[in-house]
Protein backbone atom coordinates (compact mmCIF):
# COMPACT_ATOMS: atom_id res chain seq x y z
CA UNK A 1 0.00 0.00 0.00
CA UNK A 2 1.27 3.76 -0.19
CA UNK A 3 3.02 4.59 2.51
CA UNK A 4 0.84 8.23 2.77
CA UNK A 5 -2.39 6.33 2.36
CA UNK A 6 -1.23 3.03 5.09
CA UNK A 7 -0.13 5.70 7.64
CA UNK A 8 -3.75 7.77 7.26
CA UNK A 9 -5.16 4.40 8.19
CA UNK A 10 -2.99 4.41 10.82
CA UNK A 11 -4.12 7.75 12.29
CA UNK A 12 -7.41 6.75 11.93
CA UNK A 13 -6.56 3.57 13.92
CA UNK A 14 -4.98 5.86 16.48
CA UNK A 15 -7.62 8.64 16.24
CA UNK A 16 -10.16 5.71 17.23
CA UNK A 17 -8.79 4.32 20.23
CA UNK A 18 -8.17 8.13 21.54
CA UNK A 19 -12.24 8.76 20.55
CA UNK A 20 -13.50 5.58 21.95
CA UNK A 21 -11.19 4.66 24.62
CA UNK A 22 -9.04 7.87 25.50
CA UNK A 23 -6.03 6.18 25.23
CA UNK A 24 -3.36 5.80 22.32
CA UNK A 25 -2.11 2.38 20.58
CA UNK A 26 0.65 0.33 22.28
CA UNK A 27 2.27 -2.72 22.15
CA UNK A 28 5.57 -3.21 24.39
CA UNK A 29 3.23 -2.83 27.54
CA UNK A 30 0.90 -5.52 26.05
CA UNK A 31 3.96 -7.82 25.85
CA UNK A 32 4.99 -7.03 29.71
CA UNK A 33 1.21 -7.52 30.23
CA UNK A 34 1.17 -11.26 28.81
CA UNK A 35 4.88 -11.89 30.75
CA UNK A 36 3.46 -10.89 34.35
CA UNK A 37 0.44 -13.24 33.61
CA UNK A 38 2.77 -15.59 33.20
CA UNK A 39 4.85 -15.22 36.09
CA UNK A 40 1.92 -15.12 37.93
CA UNK A 41 0.80 -18.07 36.59
CA UNK A 42 3.87 -20.13 36.88
CA UNK A 43 4.68 -19.09 40.50
CA UNK A 44 2.00 -17.31 42.56
CA UNK A 45 3.71 -16.65 45.40
CA UNK A 46 6.86 -14.51 43.74
CA UNK A 47 4.29 -12.21 42.26
CA UNK A 48 2.78 -11.49 45.25
CA UNK A 49 6.10 -10.85 47.41
CA UNK A 50 6.64 -8.62 45.27
CA UNK A 51 5.51 -4.88 45.65
CA UNK A 52 5.78 -4.32 41.74
CA UNK A 53 4.30 -7.52 40.37
CA UNK A 54 1.47 -7.24 43.09
CA UNK A 55 0.17 -3.85 41.72
CA UNK A 56 -1.05 -5.41 38.62
CA UNK A 57 -3.54 -8.18 40.16
CA UNK A 58 -4.51 -5.47 43.24
CA UNK A 59 -8.51 -5.96 43.40
CA UNK A 60 -8.69 -8.97 41.48
CA UNK A 61 -7.05 -7.73 38.23
CA UNK A 62 -6.02 -10.14 35.73
CA UNK A 63 -3.06 -8.72 33.21
CA UNK A 64 -3.90 -11.17 30.66
CA UNK A 65 -8.00 -8.58 30.44
CA UNK A 66 -5.82 -5.43 30.23
CA UNK A 67 -6.70 -2.98 27.44
CA UNK A 68 -3.36 -3.83 25.75
CA UNK A 69 -3.52 -6.99 26.19
CA UNK A 70 -6.06 -7.48 24.12
CA UNK A 71 -4.97 -5.02 21.36
CA UNK A 72 -1.74 -7.10 20.85
CA UNK A 73 -4.01 -10.35 20.19
CA UNK A 74 -5.58 -7.61 17.90
CA UNK A 75 -2.59 -6.96 16.34
CA UNK A 76 -1.59 -10.57 15.79
CA UNK A 77 -4.90 -11.24 14.13
CA UNK A 78 -5.41 -8.12 11.92
CA UNK A 79 -1.51 -8.35 10.79
CA UNK A 80 -2.74 -11.86 9.42
CA UNK A 81 -5.91 -10.77 7.86
CA UNK A 82 -3.41 -8.05 6.13
CA UNK A 83 -1.53 -10.58 5.10
CA UNK A 84 -3.99 -13.56 3.95
CA UNK A 85 -5.30 -10.93 1.55
CA UNK A 86 -2.30 -9.52 0.35
CA UNK A 87 -1.35 -13.10 -0.21
CA UNK A 88 1.94 -12.66 2.43
CA UNK A 89 1.59 -15.50 4.24
CA UNK A 90 5.06 -17.51 4.43
CA UNK A 91 6.80 -19.05 7.07
CA UNK A 92 10.46 -17.84 6.63
CA UNK A 93 13.46 -16.02 7.86
CA UNK A 94 14.03 -12.18 5.99
CA UNK A 95 17.70 -11.31 6.16
CA UNK A 96 20.70 -10.13 3.89
CA UNK A 97 21.81 -12.73 1.76
CA UNK A 98 25.35 -11.88 3.29
CA UNK A 99 24.80 -13.11 6.23
CA UNK A 100 23.41 -16.36 7.48
CA UNK A 101 19.99 -17.42 9.62
CA UNK A 102 22.23 -17.84 12.69
CA UNK A 103 23.60 -14.53 13.04
CA UNK A 104 20.09 -13.01 11.96
CA UNK A 105 18.15 -14.80 14.38
CA UNK A 106 20.49 -14.12 17.31
CA UNK A 107 20.49 -10.64 16.65
CA UNK A 108 16.47 -10.40 16.11
CA UNK A 109 16.27 -12.09 19.90
CA UNK A 110 18.86 -9.67 21.40
CA UNK A 111 16.88 -6.40 19.36
CA UNK A 112 13.50 -7.74 20.97
CA UNK A 113 15.02 -7.95 24.71
CA UNK A 114 16.32 -4.55 24.28
CA UNK A 115 13.53 -2.75 22.30
CA UNK A 116 10.85 -3.97 24.96
CA UNK A 117 13.27 -3.64 27.91
CA UNK A 118 14.20 0.01 26.85
CA UNK A 119 10.30 0.46 25.86
CA UNK A 120 9.12 -0.73 29.78
CA UNK A 121 12.24 2.02 30.86
CA UNK A 122 10.69 4.75 29.07
CA UNK A 123 7.35 4.07 29.67
CA UNK A 124 6.34 3.34 25.99
CA UNK A 125 7.93 1.77 22.60
CA UNK A 126 7.34 3.53 19.05
CA UNK A 127 3.51 3.04 19.25
CA UNK A 128 3.02 4.00 22.90
CA UNK A 129 5.18 6.79 23.36
CA UNK A 130 6.57 7.67 20.05
CA UNK A 131 3.60 7.72 18.01
CA UNK A 132 0.68 7.90 20.22
CA UNK A 133 2.85 9.89 22.41
CA UNK A 134 3.22 13.14 19.43
CA UNK A 135 -0.64 12.46 18.63
CA UNK A 136 -1.33 14.19 21.98
CA UNK A 137 1.57 16.50 21.55
CA UNK A 138 3.21 14.99 24.40
CA UNK A 139 6.41 16.01 25.54
CA UNK A 140 7.70 12.68 26.35
CA UNK A 141 6.87 11.24 23.54
CA UNK A 142 8.96 14.17 21.13
CA UNK A 143 11.95 13.00 23.74
CA UNK A 144 11.17 9.26 23.27
CA UNK A 145 10.60 9.68 19.36
CA UNK A 146 13.97 11.61 19.19
CA UNK A 147 15.91 9.25 21.03
CA UNK A 148 14.83 6.22 19.24
CA UNK A 149 15.29 7.04 15.98
CA UNK A 150 18.63 9.75 16.38
CA UNK A 151 20.16 6.89 18.49
CA UNK A 152 19.67 3.90 15.83
CA UNK A 153 21.20 5.97 13.20
CA UNK A 154 24.39 6.19 14.95
CA UNK A 155 24.18 2.46 16.06
CA UNK A 156 22.90 1.81 12.34
CA UNK A 157 26.94 2.38 10.91
CA UNK A 158 27.98 -0.43 13.99
CA UNK A 159 25.41 -2.81 12.39
CA UNK A 160 25.67 -1.75 8.64
CA UNK A 161 27.08 -5.73 7.33
CA UNK A 162 24.00 -7.18 9.17
CA UNK A 163 21.42 -5.19 6.43
CA UNK A 164 23.43 -4.00 3.60
CA UNK B 1 -18.56 13.50 24.47
CA UNK B 2 -15.75 11.11 23.50
CA UNK B 3 -14.07 9.43 24.55
CA UNK B 4 -17.19 6.93 24.55
CA UNK B 5 -15.84 4.42 26.95
CA UNK B 6 -16.64 7.11 29.85
CA UNK B 7 -19.38 8.98 27.99
CA UNK B 8 -21.38 5.56 27.77
CA UNK B 9 -19.36 3.82 31.01
CA UNK B 10 -18.23 0.82 28.73
CA UNK B 11 -18.62 -2.83 30.66
CA UNK B 12 -15.61 -4.82 30.90
CA UNK B 13 -16.22 -7.37 27.94
CA UNK B 14 -17.42 -3.73 25.80
CA UNK B 15 -14.01 -2.41 26.53
CA UNK B 16 -11.89 -5.86 25.77
CA UNK B 17 -14.05 -6.08 22.47
CA UNK B 18 -12.63 -2.65 21.73
CA UNK B 19 -8.88 -3.41 22.32
CA UNK B 20 -9.05 -6.29 20.36
CA UNK B 21 -11.12 -4.37 17.42
CA UNK B 22 -8.44 -1.83 17.45
CA UNK B 23 -5.82 -3.67 17.42
CA UNK B 24 -6.50 -5.41 15.03
CA UNK B 25 -6.87 -2.35 12.48
CA UNK B 26 -3.59 -1.24 14.20
CA UNK B 27 -1.94 -4.81 12.75
CA UNK B 28 -3.93 -4.14 9.73
CA UNK B 29 -2.37 -1.03 9.03
CA UNK B 30 1.08 -2.01 9.86
CA UNK B 31 0.83 -5.09 7.79
CA UNK B 32 -0.65 -3.04 4.63
CA UNK B 33 2.14 -0.33 4.97
CA UNK B 34 5.02 -3.27 4.15
CA UNK B 35 6.39 -3.29 8.04
CA UNK B 36 5.78 -7.24 8.22
CA UNK B 37 9.43 -6.77 6.75
CA UNK B 38 12.41 -5.75 8.54
CA UNK B 39 14.54 -5.12 5.62
CA UNK B 40 12.15 -2.81 4.77
CA UNK B 41 12.13 -0.95 8.23
CA UNK B 42 16.38 -1.23 8.43
CA UNK B 43 16.02 0.80 5.21
CA UNK B 44 14.89 3.46 7.14
CA UNK B 45 18.29 3.81 8.38
CA UNK B 46 20.63 3.42 5.42
CA UNK B 47 18.14 5.70 3.59
CA UNK B 48 17.00 3.03 0.63
CA UNK B 49 13.68 3.06 2.02
CA UNK B 50 12.17 5.55 4.05
CA UNK B 51 8.25 4.47 4.57
CA UNK B 52 9.10 4.20 8.15
CA UNK B 53 9.79 8.10 8.22
CA UNK B 54 5.98 8.37 5.76
CA UNK B 55 3.86 6.06 7.82
CA UNK B 56 5.01 7.49 11.15
CA UNK B 57 4.42 10.70 10.47
CA UNK B 58 1.59 10.66 8.28
CA UNK B 59 -0.20 9.00 10.86
CA UNK B 60 0.68 11.17 14.26
CA UNK B 61 -0.70 13.94 12.09
CA UNK B 62 -3.96 12.53 11.14
CA UNK B 63 -4.72 11.79 14.32
CA UNK B 64 -2.93 15.04 15.63
CA UNK B 65 -5.38 17.28 13.27
CA UNK B 66 -8.30 15.03 13.88
CA UNK B 67 -8.66 14.81 17.46
CA UNK B 68 -8.03 18.62 17.30
CA UNK B 69 -11.34 19.01 15.53
CA UNK B 70 -13.04 16.66 17.73
CA UNK B 71 -12.31 18.89 20.47
CA UNK B 72 -13.14 21.91 18.84
CA UNK B 73 -16.17 20.52 17.95
CA UNK B 74 -17.27 19.44 21.25
CA UNK B 75 -17.06 15.61 20.51
CA UNK B 76 -13.90 14.90 22.37
CA UNK B 77 -13.18 16.06 25.89
CA UNK B 78 -8.85 16.07 25.06
CA UNK B 79 -8.24 16.50 29.20
CA UNK B 80 -9.64 12.44 29.16
CA UNK B 81 -7.19 11.28 26.86
CA UNK B 82 -4.22 10.04 28.15
CA UNK B 83 -1.06 11.97 28.11
CA UNK B 84 2.09 10.19 28.58
CA UNK B 85 4.17 11.05 31.62
CA UNK B 86 7.38 12.77 31.33
CA UNK B 87 10.07 10.77 33.11
CA UNK B 88 13.40 12.70 32.00
CA UNK B 89 15.69 10.37 32.12
CA UNK B 90 14.17 7.13 31.20
CA UNK B 91 12.73 8.81 28.28
CA UNK B 92 16.31 9.10 26.83
CA UNK B 93 17.99 6.23 28.19
CA UNK B 94 14.77 4.10 27.32
CA UNK B 95 14.99 6.16 23.93
CA UNK B 96 18.44 5.13 23.12
CA UNK B 97 17.68 1.21 24.16
CA UNK B 98 15.15 0.68 22.08
CA UNK B 99 17.35 2.47 18.97
CA UNK B 100 20.20 -0.35 19.66
CA UNK B 101 17.38 -3.14 19.79
CA UNK B 102 15.59 -1.32 16.38
CA UNK B 103 18.89 -1.49 14.46
CA UNK B 104 19.60 -5.31 15.34
CA UNK B 105 16.57 -6.77 15.53
CA UNK B 106 14.78 -4.77 12.79
CA UNK B 107 11.44 -4.59 14.51
CA UNK B 108 9.72 -2.50 16.86
CA UNK B 109 7.55 -4.47 19.18
CA UNK B 110 4.15 -3.74 17.41
CA UNK B 111 5.80 -4.51 14.00
CA UNK B 112 7.36 -7.29 15.03
CA UNK B 113 4.05 -9.02 16.21
CA UNK B 114 2.31 -7.64 12.89
CA UNK B 115 5.43 -9.32 10.60
CA UNK B 116 4.82 -12.78 12.99
CA UNK B 117 1.62 -13.02 12.31
CA UNK B 118 2.45 -13.53 8.68
CA UNK B 119 5.07 -16.13 9.12
CA UNK B 120 8.22 -14.28 9.81
CA UNK B 121 10.33 -16.67 11.89
CA UNK B 122 12.95 -13.64 12.57
CA UNK B 123 10.19 -11.62 14.09
CA UNK B 124 9.16 -14.87 16.53
CA UNK B 125 12.35 -14.87 17.57
CA UNK B 126 12.46 -10.93 18.19
CA UNK B 127 8.93 -11.15 19.75
CA UNK B 128 10.39 -13.93 22.25
CA UNK B 129 13.56 -11.56 22.98
CA UNK B 130 10.51 -8.95 23.90
CA UNK B 131 8.84 -11.25 26.26
CA UNK B 132 12.43 -12.06 27.83
CA UNK B 133 13.01 -8.57 28.08
CA UNK B 134 9.92 -7.49 29.60
CA UNK B 135 11.11 -10.17 32.67
CA UNK B 136 13.85 -8.75 32.93
CA UNK B 137 12.51 -5.88 33.59
CA UNK B 138 9.66 -6.85 35.90
CA UNK B 139 12.52 -8.96 37.78
CA UNK B 140 14.81 -6.06 37.79
CA UNK B 141 13.11 -3.47 38.50
CA UNK B 142 13.30 -2.44 41.86
CA UNK B 143 17.03 -1.97 41.16
CA UNK B 144 16.44 0.87 38.72
CA UNK B 145 13.46 2.28 39.91
CA UNK B 146 15.60 5.00 41.19
CA UNK B 147 17.00 5.92 37.52
CA UNK B 148 13.27 5.25 36.02
CA UNK B 149 11.41 7.86 38.20
CA UNK B 150 13.91 10.22 38.39
CA UNK B 151 13.40 13.82 36.45
CA UNK B 152 9.56 13.81 36.68
CA UNK B 153 8.15 16.38 35.05
CA UNK B 154 4.72 15.27 34.98
CA UNK B 155 1.95 14.79 31.79
CA UNK B 156 4.03 17.99 30.09
CA UNK B 157 2.46 19.42 26.21
CA UNK B 158 5.35 20.12 23.99
CA UNK B 159 2.96 23.34 23.18
CA UNK B 160 2.76 24.23 26.64
CA UNK B 161 6.22 23.68 27.13
CA UNK B 162 6.91 26.22 23.61
CA UNK B 163 4.50 28.86 25.12
CA UNK B 164 2.56 27.65 21.90
CA UNK B 165 -1.28 27.19 21.32
CA UNK B 166 -2.08 23.35 20.04
CA UNK B 167 -3.18 24.71 16.78
CA UNK B 168 -0.51 26.76 16.01
CA UNK B 169 2.07 23.75 17.33
CA UNK B 170 0.01 21.22 15.03
CA UNK B 171 0.67 23.70 12.03
CA UNK B 172 4.18 23.73 12.77
CA UNK B 173 4.62 19.78 12.75
CA UNK B 174 2.70 19.72 9.35
CA UNK B 175 5.09 22.12 7.84
CA UNK B 176 7.75 20.07 9.12
CA UNK B 177 6.37 16.76 7.89
CA UNK B 178 6.43 18.28 4.59
CA UNK B 179 9.74 18.95 4.63
CA UNK B 180 10.94 15.50 6.17
CA UNK B 181 8.97 13.95 3.34
CA UNK B 182 10.70 15.88 0.50
CA UNK B 183 13.91 14.92 2.29
CA UNK B 184 12.97 11.21 2.42
CA UNK B 185 11.98 11.21 -1.14
CA UNK B 186 15.27 12.55 -2.47
CA UNK B 187 17.33 10.19 0.23
CA UNK B 188 15.79 7.22 -1.44
CA UNK B 189 17.06 8.30 -4.90
CA UNK B 190 20.46 8.96 -3.53
CA UNK B 191 20.91 6.13 -1.40
CA UNK B 192 18.73 3.67 -3.32
CA UNK B 193 19.97 0.02 -3.02
CA UNK B 194 18.29 -1.60 -5.83
CA UNK B 195 19.23 -5.28 -5.20
CA UNK B 196 17.24 -5.22 -2.06
CA UNK B 197 14.28 -2.89 -2.73
CA UNK B 198 14.22 -4.89 -5.43
CA UNK B 199 13.95 -8.26 -3.41
CA UNK B 200 11.21 -6.78 -1.17
CA UNK B 201 8.61 -5.99 -3.59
Amino acid sequence: MNPYLAGTLLGIVLLLAMFISGRGLGASGGIKYCVVSLVGAVNRPHVENSTYYSTYFEDGRKPLTNWLTLEIFGIVAGGFISGALSGRLKLKVEKSPKISVTRRLIFAFLGGVLFVYGGQLARGCTSGAALSGMAVLSLAGFVTMIAIFGSAFVFAWFFRKNWI
Amino acid sequence: MGPLSSYFAFPDWLNMLTAFLIGTGFGFALEQAGFSSSRKLAGMFYGYDTTVLKVFFTAAIVALIGSQFLSYLGLLNLNQVYVNEFYLTASITGGVIMGAGFIMGGFCPGTGLSALSIGKIDAMVFVAGGFTGAFIFTETYPLIEGMATAQYKGPVKINESLGLSPGLFTLIMVAAAAVMFRVAESAEKKFARPEITNELK
